[in-house]
């Protein structure tokens, strides 16, 4: 079996790419072990936040007024920054930001670098040009580590190897540390890792990360992490190079207030996560000397432009969508065939990617609306996920599938416009399914795509009478009948 | 108090003693119930699938129908949500100035069934008698989109006879979700699986909940399962009586 492809451009449609996790019992059983944890804690720790309802609030407020006012605040921003001896990148897409990366390395003549897990980075796939440049790339999240040594692609956006458990851990640093002995404690593992990682702080010459959040009023940016191996990149190295989408802005130092309070509970379900970094522009003899930001549109200021879809934009990749979808807690993130996986990778990836890619995630959702639930800045996922199904009818369909739907949903569409044919409809229905309805009273296979049902359920037979038959038998004909 | 059915078009071809049981039990209630046969669809399996010209259609039918109506009753959460949620968008999209109003005036007056029962009537002990443990799907639509709360456990509350058993991770959806059983069947019925899991530790009789569509896809796993375990609308259990146990029987 052949790995996942994390490329919308390349990836099977979901539907496809999800059958070779649904047989995974390994796999499935890691997926839901982790997420129901996960979930647990952080339904404990929302709980015991009396305000945190008025927390969502604000926080969707202060996410919606920015991308009001995007183009402000971004420049802000960049004066800000820049007056403190930052230098400020513009890349309009995924190309134009990994080449400016690359001449800011080759300027610094850097070999190596070191990398905070970043899911930008990710989407612009910037390792791989890296490598291409005989670049190393250091991943130093422990769970980056993990997928890079053990040729892994990540499965989730806070919890990138959360499909592999710690006997799987064990194998991948016993095999790639050459360190035979080595046991599945969790600490040994960290240990592990963390005299692995160690020399590649002292030795790079450069870092690069991502950004939770940027302030507009100072310049400053924000990274949150678990194990402080973000800190250890953002102060080591002489140069540090930040690649964040245009639209992590924040007005004001204090708007933190409200994201850390929430981004920790729904990302990890911790009350605060262990370290937050936060530096602005360039510090002289303190940190790195040269810094970098590259600020990336990559389609993002045509998703601005779509009133219902602008939403996708106030995202703060927690991940909570994806710990509560009942869809990802089967299939994991491989069959989303994007770094972006879950309910807001459905969302994200097709618009980012442009919407001829990634045709089938707007799909791949039972519209069950438990991630809107759950959103810290209350974006409105089924209504996005229904904005993007409509664009995608209205692309047109290429698949046979897809060509039988429209006729199916144009057909019925029909019946539906007058009583009549729904009436005839009905009856020619009912004479289809007597041909089917087995002894039982029950329709146990059905042919072409209705055979999709029947591969797992019964369909129940159709009653000898509709409830309209039964009305116009039993009561349209005594109007005066009263109760 | 006058209501109209709106019976929705899987409850009219599927499962008519759905409606049977919304009539019989609403008049039980004093209530004066109509039943307007040009009704066909909401829309919803049009909208939910992208073809909004389509779903308009079925809207302006829905508003042209009942806009002089005193209530519209639906045993459907889906449905209703489908009508709350979806139709201010359709209708901001193609109808006139003066449909959106009389859709603004009308939605406060159409109500999903345990809705119309315990807001409408404020009658949450309907009677009811039924001897069988049972227990309760809170279909999505339901809990997120109608935000039902306790109002079926209300009315399950004071079913004379009635065992109600919790049933486990009730939050999660049954994988049902429209073209999504069909276009992604695999893993529609991976969670389905999931899904009968925790119903069946319930070890309960009957499964019931106030949306068909969730009940025909557990229902035709359970069929085809031998699992010994039926669904049922929660109407088909309120309008139970001791007398028409005695009925039955006889």
């Amino acid at each position: 079996m052949s790995g996942p492809i994390l490329d919308p451009r390349y990836a099977l449609p979901f539907a496809e790419a999800a059958l070779p996790v649904l047989r995974n019992a390994q796999l499935r059983k890691n997926v839901a072990h982790a997420i129901d944890t996960i979930q647990a804690k952080r339904a404990r720790l929302v709980a015991e936040k009396a305000d945190w309802q008025a927390l969502r609030d604000a926080a969707s407020a202060i996410r919606s007024h920015v991308l009001e006012h995007l183009p402000g605040y971004l420049e802000e921003f960049e004066t800000r920054c820049t007056a403190q001896g930052g230098i400020v990148h513009w890349a309009a897409d995924a190309a134009e930001a990994r080449d400016i990366a690359l001449k800011i390395l080759a300027e610094a003549k850097a070999d190596s670098v070191v990398k905070v897990k970043s899911m930008t980075t990710a989407e612009i796939q910037l390792n791989a040009a890296l490598e291409q440049r005989s670049i190393a790339v250091f991943e130093t999240d422990l769970a980056e580590i993990i997928l890079q040594l053990g040729d892994e692609e990540p499965s989730h956006i806070v919890v990138p190897a959360l499909h592999v458990n710690r006997a799987q851990i064990r194998e991948i640093f016993a095999r790639e540390m050459n360190l035979p002995n080595l046991s599945d404690e969790p600490q040994a593992l960290a240990e592990a890792a963390r005299v692995f990682l160690r020399r590649k702080f002292l030795t790079s010459p450069a870092a690069i990360s991502g950004a939770n959040f940027l302030i507009a009023e100072s310049g400053a940016v924000a990274v949150v992490e678990s194990e402080g191996n973000g800190r250890m990149c953002l102060t080591l190295p002489q140069t540090l190079i930040t690649i964040a989408g245009i639209e992590k802005v924040l007005p004001r130092f204090r708007d933190l207030e409200v994201f850390l309070q929430l981004l920790a509970r729904s990302a990890t379900g911790e009350r605060m996560n262990p370290y937050t970094s936060l530096w602005t522009g360039v510090t002289p003899g303190d940190g790195p000397q040269n810094f970098h930001i590259i600020l990336l549109d990559n389609r993002r200021s045509s998703i601005l432009a779509r009133p219902v879809e602008r939403q996708t934009l106030k995202c703060i990749r927690c991940a909570a969508c994806m710990n509560t979808c009942p869809v990802y807690r089967q299939t994991g993130g491989h069959a989303y065939g994007s770094v972006y996986p879950g309910p807001i990778g459905a969302i994200l990836t097709p618009q980012l990617m442009g919407m001829q890619h990634a045709q089938s995630l707007p799909f791949a959702s039972t519209l069950c609306g438990a991630c809107y639930e759950v959103c810290p800045v209350k974006i409105n996922i089924p209504e996005v996920l229904v904005e993007l199904r409509a664009e995608v009818v209205a692309q047109g369909h290429q698949s046979i599938g897809g060509l039988f739907e429209r006729l199916a949903m144009q057909v019925t569409s029909f019946v539906f416009r007058d009583e009549r044919r729904f009436q005839v409809a009905q009856t020619f229905l009912r004479f289809l399914a007597r041909l089917l309805t087995r002894k039982d009273g029950w329709i146990h296979a059905l042919p072409a795509m209705g055979g999709k049902w029947t591969q797992t359920r019964d369909l129940p037979g159709l009653p000898p009478q509709s409830f309209r038959m039964w009305w116009r038998d039993n009561e349209a004909r005594e109007p005066a009948k009263d109760a | 108090m006058r209501a109209s059915l709106f019976i929705a078009c899987f409850n009219d071809i599927f499962f008519p003693q759905t409606g049977r049981a919304v009539v019989s039990l609403l008049r039980r209630l004093g209530v004066e119930i109509a039943f307007d046969a040009r009704q066909t669809c909401c829309g919803q399996m049009h909208a939910n699938s992208g073809y909004r010209p389509e779903a308009w259609h079925q809207a302006e039918r829905f508003l042209r129908l009942y806009t002089e109506a005193d209530h519209v009753v639906i045993p459907s959460t889906s449905c209703t949500a489908m009508i709350r949620e979806q139709y201010p968008a359709l209708f901001a999209a193609f109808g006139s100035e003066s449909q959106k109003r009389e859709l603004a005036a009308l939605l406060p007056r159409v109500s999903e069934f345990s809705e119309f029962l315990i807001d409408k009537l404020g009658s949450a002990d309907v009677g009811a008698y039924f001897p069988h443990r049972v227990a309760y799907h809170a279909s999505c639509h339901g809990l997120r989109a109608l935000r039902l709360g306790d109002r079926p456990y209300q009315l399950l509350a004071k079913v004379r006879g009635l065992e109600l058993v919790e049933l486990p991770n009730t939050e999660r959806c049954c994988g049902f979700g429209g073209t999504f059983a069909v276009n992604n069947a695999e893993v529609s019925s991976a969670m389905l699986t999931a899904k009968l899991q925790d119903v069946l530790s319930t070890r309960a009789e009957i499964c019931t909940a106030l949306d068909n569509s969730c009940l025909m896809h557990l229902g035709g796993a359970l069929h085809r399962q031998y699992a010994g375990m039926t669904v049922m609308h929660l109407a088909e259990i309120l309008v139970r009586t001791e007398t028409s146990f005695a009925e039955a029987a006889s």
